[in-house]
């Protein structure tokens, strides 16, 4: 169904020669999920838990309860204990990757979205909060959260 | 069905609310909240920070206080008077001033805030330089003629030439921004009590400032509070004193409206 179905292209910002190796990467919205993983690298569990938990990276931490020994855990997001009994993995992704295609009054930010945003300060201009590969990183290990 | 869902949110909503109604019948806030439910940032402070607030003597901001009252009587600029020469006493002559600023200044067609009503003085009255923003002086002179109005509540005029300004300024209090595309009511009226990490958010009310701030180890004014929230955001801010956070100024105390200056308050 065309309506449920998009094609959006974010941009892959790699830290390092981003100008040679940064290309489009597409991905398709069918039915409230991002079915096909973003990069071609599985997600790494490990990595992704450092990511979530760091706040100069994904930060989930400051706003969702995650498992584990973690102190202060924000409120103003639903706890992501058990979030994989509830979601599926195509799901997650178009969560991490622009929330506000599901819910557009969301607090969350679109974590590899970099257009349709307002006076983003100059370093960060044209540069999603997470890279494909973090957001595939951060979902290998939202899907360890039975 | 979709009784189903109403009756599922509904008991959310129950679910949800027993903390807070809770949290608040604990405490009889006083003058800091109000029936209408907004509240004082005061409320979500800890109660460390609020008994800090409370004793003159614990409270650092009544340094930049005392500050204020030496310059008053300093005269200053080419013309050789102090502001007691033109304004007296200013527990008597700015009682009152800090609860109305920001208001529409009809000589710039534009709002004017306290620290630059003060330097509209010093510049067209005094002959002396206009202090910079966030210096001391400035903030000196701005917490203590704010401090006069301490109690009494927050007032400003928002109709009449005010209106246009006002209208701008909560345009920018709703509109998002920044890398993570947040707007001010996202956290200060969606998810006030709510925790982001350790931090409680509070409803953003202004009428603490310049506020003494822990984390700042100084007093600072609401620009700078308002930049801090900008950078956080990861959006790109405006310089204090801009139009910009003057007519947010405005907003801001209008949501305040009611609630008592607190001037100097002490907050995390």
């Amino acid at each position: 169904m065309a309506s449920l179905r998009r094609v959006t292209m974010g941009l892959v910002c790699g830290l390092l020669a981003a100008a040679a190796t940064a290309a489009p990467v597409a991905y398709v919205v069918e039915d409230y999920r991002i079915a096909a993983p973003l990069t071609a690298t599985p997600g790494d569990a490990v990595r992704g838990e450092e990511i979530a938990t760091t706040r100069a990276l994904g930060n989930c931490l400051t706003c969702h309860v995650l498992p584990g020994d973690y102190e202060f855990p924000g409120t103003t997001g639903p706890t992501l204990v058990g979030v994989a009994r509830r979601l599926d993995a195509g799901q997650l992704r178009l969560r991490l990757v622009d929330p506000k295609q599901i819910n557009p009054y969301t607090m969350m930010p679109a974590y590899f979205r970099t257009t349709g945003l307002y006076r983003v300060a100059p370093e960060y201009v044209g540069k999603p909060i997470l890279s494909a590969q973090q957001v595939e990183d951060v979902l290998a290990y939202l899907l360890t959260l039975r | 069905m979709r009784t189903a869902l109403f009756a599922v949110s509904a008991v959310v909503a129950v679910l949800r609310l027993p903390a807070a109604v809770a949290a608040d019948a604990a405490e009889d806030w006083g003058p800091y909240a109000l029936e209408d439910g907004r509240r004082s940032g005061y409320t979500y402070a800890a109660s460390e920070t609020r008994a800090m607030q409370d004793d003159e003597f614990e409270n650092s901001g009544y340094i930049w206080v005392e500050k204020g009252a030496e310059l008053w009587d300093e005269a200053d600029g080419s013309v050789g008077q102090a502001c007691s020469d033109c304004h007296g006493d200013a527990p008597e002559s700015m009682r009152g001033v800090g609860a109305r600023y920001p208001v529409f200044a009809p000589e710039r067609e534009k709002l004017i805030n306290l620290e630059q009503r003060i330097n509209q003085c010093r510049t067209e009255r005094m002959g002396a330089e206009p202090w910079t923003w966030e210096s001391e002086p400035l903030l000196a002179m701005t917490t203590y003629v704010r401090h006069q109005s301490q109690g009494m509540p927050v007032s400003p005029v928002i109709d009449g030439p005010a209106a246009p300004f006002f209208e701008t300024g909560k345009a920018f209090y709703e509109k998002r921004r920044g890398q993570l595309d947040l707007a001010c009511v996202h956290c200060h009226e969606m998810n006030a009590g709510n925790m982001l990490r350790a931090q409680r958010l509070s409803q953003g009310m202004s009428n603490g400032f310049p506020t003494y701030r822990l984390k700042w180890q100084t007093i600072g004014s609401l620009h700078r509070r308002i930049r801090g929230c900008n950078e956080d955001v990861r959006a790109e801010t405006y310089a204090p004193g801009s139009d910009e956070y003057v007519n947010l100024e405005l907003y801001l105390a209008w949501r305040a409206r009611g609630l008592p200056v607190e001037t100097p308050a002490v907050r995390n």
